[in-house]
Formats: structure tokens, C-alpha cells, sequence
């Protein structure tokens, strides 16, 4: 027997208790490792620093006409650009079907975004070839159990087929693009932007942006004002930002992710404060007459006081870990799911700041209860009835 | 024999609301290493209070306690916690067991506070409960004891750690008679065989002839003529 065994005894003297405790320390651990995580994959997208994008200053649904495209491609100090609009794309159903699907121009892409489209030449070469075809990442085809060669029938909430007046349009998968963590084209869907906009109905002839290479990324912002002032007072102004600003710009159109989660996280942790605080406070007065016994026996009141905090600290890193494993578990059957959007996978830093925050809950929870035994005279705690 | 105990004008006082109340003014007494003794008087006397100065969880407010010729009334807090775990044995009335421990980790509880292995603890924890008589009860929790099986622990853990000094507060008060005597002996053996200190509170005349002398204490003053003899 040592202290552990004593803190751990004393830890699951009320079983119920103790588990409804980990319970709802578990909860707010779990909100708070979908949180992060969730931020940590809007915030950890491959990004270069040469690389930039021209979007509408009005915001990234408003299109830019294809005019645009070559002006910025021509501009001193682009090394090569490309252009890709949003298809509004889901396969059979929404919202289950939901995927990024984007027309982009083959060729340009694979230049602007090369380090993360390593795939076979040969299925590179059929899709560059064939005006139809199709990529997928793979945990998307893996979802839907596409094969390479099917043929794929995707929609559109938005646009309209001119050749057939549905909704559809019919795609050949020509390869699967992995997506180890932080790629760029996690859950994405390629197709023809010439395909797309020659069946469109409207929206003929516009681009959605302009993602594009400079030389250098010392030339950033002399490329940057030198676009943006090109198109200022036309019809279609522009603002030009870097990848990583631009990331940061399309997860603020979910609204204020930083806040959402501090609000969300701090309420629940608030909550778990007031209820393991009231309840530790109330386990170790129940035991006011053993703490005079041990401080009888000859336990120091440091040694008490480490005890209490330690009985709380064991608590709330039970809750902490419970409430991480459970995270994962869930992101990792989630990511199993596949689907569209930025693949949230369980981020190990999530790990660091739930032993910070479990730590905090331990101490906070813990120290008042602690330094009440710390402070119990032995006659007094005899004498409490 | 040697004083084990000095108590030499001893005062102490307690403050209840505004008024002061004197419990012990001017108390001298002494105790002998190997002695036995039986403090009785009625409540309010000072007994209980007199247990907890001899066993240093409560201090003078002045005078001097000498515990085998050193003075620890003016001990700081540490030195007097490890003073007592090392030299006094606590026997509550209501045994005072840690629910959630078995007999043995009960009895094990002041070994924590010394350097002996888990082994060695095993060891003396094994001794102890054999004293007592309960070395089948080990794995036993308090609620699964008599009462008079649990006191038997208590005496376990309080002999544990081999200290010179027994104090037990009412140690049968909460027993039928059989049982009590039967705890009173278990004392006696105690006192006799490894010559342990005893000083024992009680109300109960039968369990004080167990003793070897009774020491009455009324208004916070003992019969000078029994503290004489």
C-alpha cells in the first residue's frame, strides 16, 4: 500500500459518484477534443508561402470573370496560376452525398498544387485527357466504393445540366488522389472546368478564384497590390491574400471558430468546475473525523493536503483520458466515414492541452477541499459532528 | 522505574463564544515507563483533553510536557507529528478504522510513514494482528468485523510501529462487557509482556481494575493523594 492506493481507495469509496463524476468530466473532454481537433484541421491545411489567391473582394461566392484569369497569370511576379470554381457537388443525396467537388483547369492545378497531387502518370495522364473525367480522393471513393474506371453520376445544388435540363452530370473516375493529414485536397472532387462550362446554364465564362505561384514569396505583396489595384473600381474588384490567409478567411465564413469554441468548451468546463468543485469539497468533509485520524497517526498536513489534491487531480485525469480516448474513437469512426469537407482527424496536440486543462480542473477543484484538510486541528475534527 | 511523562504546570484553557473556559490550571503529574493507568472522572473533567496534550495533538497553553526526558510542547508542527507517529499509539472509542481499508491496511497506515520495505511492513502488520489475535482477519474491511474485532485492529495499529506510549480514550465504551474484557486484557498483555506505557480514559470502574493504579481527575485536578502513591 502508499498514497496512490490510499488516493485511489478514497477515489471509489462512492463508486456511483465517482463514475457519474467521470461521466460528466468525460463529456466536457470529449466536446473539447472535437473542438480542437475540428480548429486544428481548418488551421493545418498544407500551405506554401508562395503561394496566393485572387478571390472577389465581395467574398469567395462571387465569381470572377475568366478575363481576370489571364491578367493575373500575365502579372510580373506570378509563376503560374490556375482557376477552380465550386460545383456544388453531392452524390445521390444531400446532405450525406455532400462533397467539395471543384471544376479547376487540369494542367495549371497540378502545377500550382504539385506536392500534394503525387498520383500514377497514367491516371494523371487520363484525366488531363479526357474531358470527363474525374478524380477523387481517395477516402471520398473509398466512402462511396468507386472504383477507377466507373462511371459517376454527381449533382448540383446549384447548377443546372444544359445538355440534359437535370441536375446530373456523368463523371469517369480516372484515379484517386491520397490525402495524408494536412493535404490540400482532403475530400476532394476534380472535374473539367471546360466540361463544367460548356453545360452549365448560367455562370458561363467565371472562375470562382485564382489560386497561383509567385516567384518568390518576398514579391507576395508587390504581386498582390499590383492585382488588386489592376481591377480596382471595375466590376469585379478583387483581394489577393496569401493561401494561409485565405484558409483562415473561408473557415470564418462558419462564423468565429476560435470563439464558438472557447464558448462552447469554457461553459462546459465551468459547469464540471462547479460540480466536481461542490463535490469534492463534500467528499472530504464526510471525512473530517479519517483526517484527523491520519493526522493522529502522524501524516503531516502537507502529506494530507497532497493527498486531497491528488484524489482530485486522479479524478479529473481519469475524466480527461476517458474523454480523449472517446474523441478519437469517434474522429477515427467519423474519418472511417469518409465524406467531404476537411478531414478532422484526431490531433495529437489535443493530448497537450487536455493534460493542461485536467491538470488546472485537479488543481482548481482540489485546493480548496486540500487546504481545508491542511488546515483541520485534530481536536476540531474530533469534536465536528 | 524511569518518569516516561512530566507534566509540570500545565495550563489550558478553551474559548467557547466569548467566555474562557480553564480546564487544567497548574497540572503537575508524572507517569512511569511500564505503567498502567486509569483516569476517570466525569465529563467535562479534562480527561480527553489531558489524552490529547500527552499525545501531542493539542498543546499547552503553558507549562512544559517532557515525553522520556525531552520537552515537546514547544516541538514545531512537523517534528511533533513525526514525534507522535513514532512514539505514541492512539486507541479510539469508536475505533476510528478507515472504512474503505482491510484490516491489514488499517493496521499498515502509520508503517507509510516510516522507511521499512513492503516486505518488512507485511511482516509487522502480520505481527501485529497475531498479537491481537485477528491474523485471519487481515483481508477483512471494518464492516465486515465485530466490534470488538474492529477495536482489535485499532489496538493493532496502534502497536504497529512499536511505540512506548499507549493512549486509549473509552477503548471499551462502545462494548458489551464480555467483549470489553476480553480488549481490557488484550491491554494488560500489552502492558506486561512488551512493557508498554498505557494511560487509558474511562468511565467504567471494571474496565479501570485492569490497571495497576487509577488516577480520578475533577475540575481539571487530580486526588493529590492517588498521584502520591
Amino acid at each position: 500500500m502508499n498514497d496512490l492506493t490510499l488516493m485511489s481507495k478514497n477515489l471509489w469509496r462512492k463508486p456511483v459518484r465517482t463514475i457519474l463524476l467521470i461521466v460528466s468530466i468525460t463529456i466536457a473532454f470529449l466536446i473539447l477534443t472535437l473542438m480542437l481537433s475540428f480548429n486544428h484541421a481548418l488551421n493545418n491545411v498544407n500551405t506554401l508561402p508562395t503561394r496566393m489567391v485572387t478571390l472577389s473582394k465581395i467574398n469567395f461566392t462571387e465569381s470572377l470573370p475568366i478575363a481576370h484569369y489571364d491578367r493575373i497569370a500575365r502579372t510580373e511576379g506570378v509563376a503560374v496560376a490556375t482557376h477552380m470554381n465550386w460545383f456544388g457537388g453531392y452524390y445521390q443525396e444531400m446532405p450525406r452525398g455532400f462533397l467539395p467537388v471543384f471544376a479547376i483547369d487540369p494542367e495549371t492545378y497540378f502545377q500550382v498544387y504539385a506536392e500534394d497531387l503525387q498520383i500514377p502518370a497514367a491516371q494523371r495522364d487520363a484525366f488531363f485527357n479526357e474531358r470527363t473525367a474525374m478524380l477523387a480522393a481517395a477516402p471520398v471513393a473509398e466512402r462511396f466504393g468507386w472504383r477507377v474506371g466507373q462511371r459517376v453520376p454527381l449533382r448540383s445544388n446549384i447548377f443546372t445540366n444544359a445538355t440534359t435540363g437535370a441536375d446530373t452530370w456523368e463523371f469517369t473516375l480516372v484515379g484517386t488522389i491520397p490525402t495524408p493529414a494536412g493535404s490540400s485536397q482532403t475530400g476532394s472532387v476534380l472535374i473539367h472546368y471546360d466540361y463544367y462550362n460548356e453545360t452549365v446554364t448560367f455562370g458561363r465564362d467565371r472562375i470562382g478564384w485564382v489560386p497561383f505561384l509567385t516567384t518568390s514569396a518576398q514579391v507576395n505583396d508587390r504581386v498582390a497590390n499590383a492585382i488588386d489595384q489592376r481591377f480596382a473600381n471595375s466590376q469585379d474588384e478583387t483581394s489577393t491574400q496569401d493561401e494561409a490567409t485565405f484558409n483562415k478567411s473561408f473557415a470564418a465564413q462558419l462564423g468565429n471558430i476560435g470563439l464558438v469554441i472557447t464558448l462552447v468548451v469554457g461553459a462546459a468546463f465551468v459547469a464540471i468546475l462547479l460540480i466536481v468543485g461542490t463535490t469534492m469539497a463534500l467528499a472530504v468533509r464526510e471525512r473530517t473525523k479519517e483526517v484527523g485520524v491520519m493526522k493522529t497517526l502522524g501524516f503531516s498536513s502537507d502529506r494530507v493536503l497532497r493527498m486531497v489534491l491528488g484524489e482530485s487531480l486522479l479524478l479529473s485525469f481519469l475524466g480527461a483520458a476517458f474523454g480523449v480516448a472517446a474523441g478519437a474513437g469517434l474522429l477515427s469512426v467519423l474519418a472511417a466515414g469518409g465524406g467531404g469537407g476537411p478531414q478532422i482527424s484526431f490531433a495529437p496536440i489535443v493530448t497537450l492541452w487536455a493534460a493542461l486543462i485536467a491538470m488546472a480542473l485537479g488543481l482548481v477543484t482540489g485546493l480548496p477541499p486540500a487546504l481545508q484538510a491542511y488546515r483541520m486541528r485534530i481536536v476540531d475534527a474530533f469534536a465536528r459532528r | 522505574m524511569t518518569d516516561l511523562i512530566r507534566l509540570t504546570d500545565v495550563e489550558k484553557s478553551y474559548t467557547r463564544g466569548k467566555e474562557k473556559i480553564a480546564i487544567f490550571d497548574k497540572l503537575t503529574m508524572r507517569i512511569e515507563q511500564g505503567d498502567f493507568v486509569a483516569i476517570m472522572g466525569p465529563s467535562g473533567s479534562g480527561k480527553t483533553t489531558l489524552l490529547n496534550l500527552l499525545g501531542g495533538t493539542d498543546r499547552p497553553d503553558k507549562g512544559s510536557i517532557e515525553f522520556d526526558g525531552k520537552n515537546i510542547e514547544k516541538l514545531s508542527e512537523g517534528k511533533l507529528t513525526a514525534w507522535r507517529s513514532a512514539n505514541v499509539g492512539f486507541i479510539f472509542q469508536f475505533y476510528n478504522l478507515m472504512p474503505i481499508l482491510t484490516a491489514a491496511q488499517n493496521v499498515e497506515l502509520p508503517l507509510l510513514l516510516t522507511r521499512l520495505s513492503p516486505k518488512q511492513r507485511r511482516e509487522n502488520v502480520a505481527t501485529a494482528l497475531k498479537i491481537v489475535g485477528l491474523e485471519d482477519r487481515a483481508k477483512h474491511r471494518p464492516r465486515e468485523l465485530s466490534g470488538g474485532q474492529q477495536q482489535r485492529v485499532a489496538i493493532a495499529r496502534a502497536i504497529v510501529s512499536d511505540p512506548k506510549l499507549l493512549l486509549a480514550d473509552e477503548p471499551t465504551g462502545d462494548l458489551d462487557r464480555t467483549t470489553a474484557d476480553e480488549i481490557l486484557s488484550t491491554l494488560q498483555t500489552l502492558n506486561r509482556e512488551l512493557g508498554k506505557t498505557i494511560i487509558m480514559v474511562t468511565h467504567d470502574a471494571e474496565a479501570a481494575k485492569f490497571a495497576k493504579r487509577t488516577l480520578h481527575l475533577d475540575k481539571g485536578r487530580f486526588d493529590e493523594r492517588e498521584l502520591a502513591a
